[in-house]
């Protein structure tokens, strides 16, 4: 069934977009993650404009986020204290990300800038992910302890001033790591139309340390709160949210989700975490493939409206 | 005043007649929709032009065979042409060229190829095929067109044919009888909407006759185009709904799929 995206301005298949979405949705369900990073990317290979899937994409990754963050708000998973704190550094980091967007796109090197960014974070990531879910598994072969988080040691995070208890999550720490962490977030989040889930979980267990029990749900509010204010400002300064889209990818990704979260349950965390980071490096290596070999066609036209009456 | 009004019709008559061409021939024209309405599964269509050329007194009487041009114009827009070059070992947008108000959709028939209809220099003056089309260019801080084979005006030319937004076609306009002729306009799924202008160059002997004129519009309906106005015109309104939306998903998601 082909079905005319408004805002893409393209006619698709209702179907594929659904099972992409489903397909994402597993995915991110079976770890835990947004898979905005994987959303954003199907997109662009099928054929949308990458300002478009970026600006629709943080809708649909409100959605999933939403709906994770409202059961893990059951079990007292989330610590709103530090949410909040995240928040004040997520919105200017989104601003800041929204705003950059915008100024890229009137030089023409959008495009360059969302591929780039992803070859750099997703490799990036995804080589550490990988590596690490290796050593896991190799220590676990081994028989040997696993230890990821050493108890009392102290980085120089712990050594910065404006300390702030957080009651939930029993964590003492300086406000200003939780802030940029949130900014940073915020940032790439508008930019490259991710969660940034997949990064932000790390950056709290190793960098911030806060415990495991209240992680991940914490990072599905600042996720959830960041990609409606992007969505917001996407709407408002780039008119680039294609609804019809998002709402279909929604449909398809919170389905998926429940699925993926079952698969996940059945498979060990390390083998998990390698998994993922294969994913991971595997997206960010399709962009730079993308990016090295000569692009079918060197010219490309867009309108910069003025459209007469 | 009044006995002289007839007079002065008289005389403003004899001043028109002196003025404008003596036309020996008439265009009569016709589409076969002026309204066209395009819905969210439109996959592409076709509008005929049909018409007649109307001969008269003044038509000297050896004249036998026509050419005909039909020139169609969708809504002008800024376009911006962009070329990717190697940098670094990678390959982004470097050069650039703005079109001024080109139109949308732009298609050229003919009843036979321009060259043996006219003259390069008349072709080139009547902007008879998409390498004589009028494409202005802001070039630094002028505007002008450049030569058909300039590197971003083909490339333009050539990106807008491959949508089939823009195309040129020398057998398109079919005579029926000597007078009688039509045309296929094929307007592609993803067509812009407004207003096309239709233009009609009657030629005999390689030199213009007359011509006329015609229009029609294309209108999107439907709830994508709603959404897509509500988009342009009320960002605002239409973000606040979109995040509702994915809120309201989310929680029904939510529900659907609860555990407990």
């Amino acid at each position: 069934m082909q079905l005319y995206l408004p805002i893409a301005d393209i006619p698709v298949n209702v179907f594929l977009i659904l099972a992409m979405g489903a397909a994402v949705g597993f995915v991110s369900g079976m770890f835990g993650i947004g898979g905005g990073f994987l959303m954003t990317p199907l997109l662009i290979f099928v054929g949308i404009a990458p300002a478009v899937a970026v600006a629709s994409v943080a809708s649909h990754i409100a959605a999933s986020s939403f709906s994770g963050a409202i059961s893990y708000w059951r079990r007292r998973a989330i610590d709103p204290v530090l949410a909040i704190v995240l928040l004040t550094g997520g919105t200017i980091g989104t601003a800041l990300g929204v705003w950059t967007f915008t100024v890229l796109r009137s030089l023409g090197q959008l495009d360059l800038m969302i591929a780039l960014s992803y070859v750099i974070l997703l490799t990036t990531v995804g080589g550490l992910m990988f590596w690490e879910g290796l050593r896991a598994m190799l220590r676990v072969r081994r028989g040997g302890a696993v230890s990821v988080r050493k108890p009392g040691s102290h980085g120089w995070i712990h050594g910065l001033p404006l300390k702030m208890r957080f009651k939930r999550s029993k964590i003492y720490l300086s406000v200003i790591p939780v802030v940029v962490v949130g900014l940073i977030i915020g940032f790439i989040g508008a930019v490259m139309g991710i969660g940034g889930g997949f990064i932000l979980v790390p950056l709290m267990i190793y960098l911030l340390r806060v415990p495991t029990s209240t992680v991940i749900g914490t990072s599905m509010v600042l996720t959830l709160v960041t990609m409606v204010f992007a969505t917001m400002l996407h709407a408002v300064t780039n008119h680039l949210v294609d609804a019809v889209l998002a709402l279909i990818l929604m449909i398809g990704g919170v389905t998926g989700a429940q699925f993926g979260a079952r698969a996940g349950q059945k498979i060990r965390g390390e083998h998990l975490r390698l998994l993922l980071g294969l994913l991971v490096l595997a997206v960010g290596i399709r962009f730079a493939v993308e990016l090295v070999i000569r692009p079918q066609d060197l010219f490309s036209i867009r309108e910069t409206g003025g459209a007469a009456p | 005043m009044k006995p002289r009004a007839p007079l002065a019709i008289a005389g403003l008559l004899a001043t028109m007649l002196a003025t404008t061409p003596v036309h020996a021939e008439r265009l009569i024209v016709s589409v076969s929709n002026h309204r066209v309405t395009v819905t969210p599964n439109y996959s592409g269509g076709e509008l005929v032009l049909f018409g007649s050329v109307e001969k008269d007194a003044r038509t000297p009487p050896n004249r036998d065979s026509y050419d005909l041009v039909v020139t169609v114009s969708g809504p002008r827009a800024d376009m911006v042409t962009r070329r990717k070059e190697r940098k670094f070992g990678i390959w982004i947008n470097t050069d650039y060229r703005q079109f001024l108000q080109v139109p949308g959709y732009l298609a050229l028939f003919s009843n036979r190829p321009f060259d043996q209809i006219a003259s390069p220099e008349v072709q080139r003056r009547q902007q008879l095929g998409l390498n004589n089309v009028l494409l202005m260019q802001r070039v630094g801080p002028d505007y002008a067109d450049v030569v058909p084979n300039d590197a971003f005006r083909s490339a333009f030319v050539r990106l807008r044919s491959e949508r089939g937004l823009y195309r040129e076609a020398t057998s398109a306009v079919t005579f029926l009888t000597p007078t009688l002729f039509r045309t296929g306009i094929p307007l592609p799924a993803d067509v812009p909407i407004g207003t096309y202008n239709v233009e009609i160059k009657l030629f005999a002997d390689g030199a213009l006759v007359t011509r006329t004129d015609t229009a029609f519009e294309i209108v999107k309906v439907g709830f994508e185009q709603f959404v897509a106005t509500t988009a342009r015109q009320n960002g605002f309104v239409y973000g606040l709904v979109t995040a509702a939306m994915a809120l309201m998903t989310g929680w029904m998601a939510s529900i659907v799929f609860r555990k407990d």
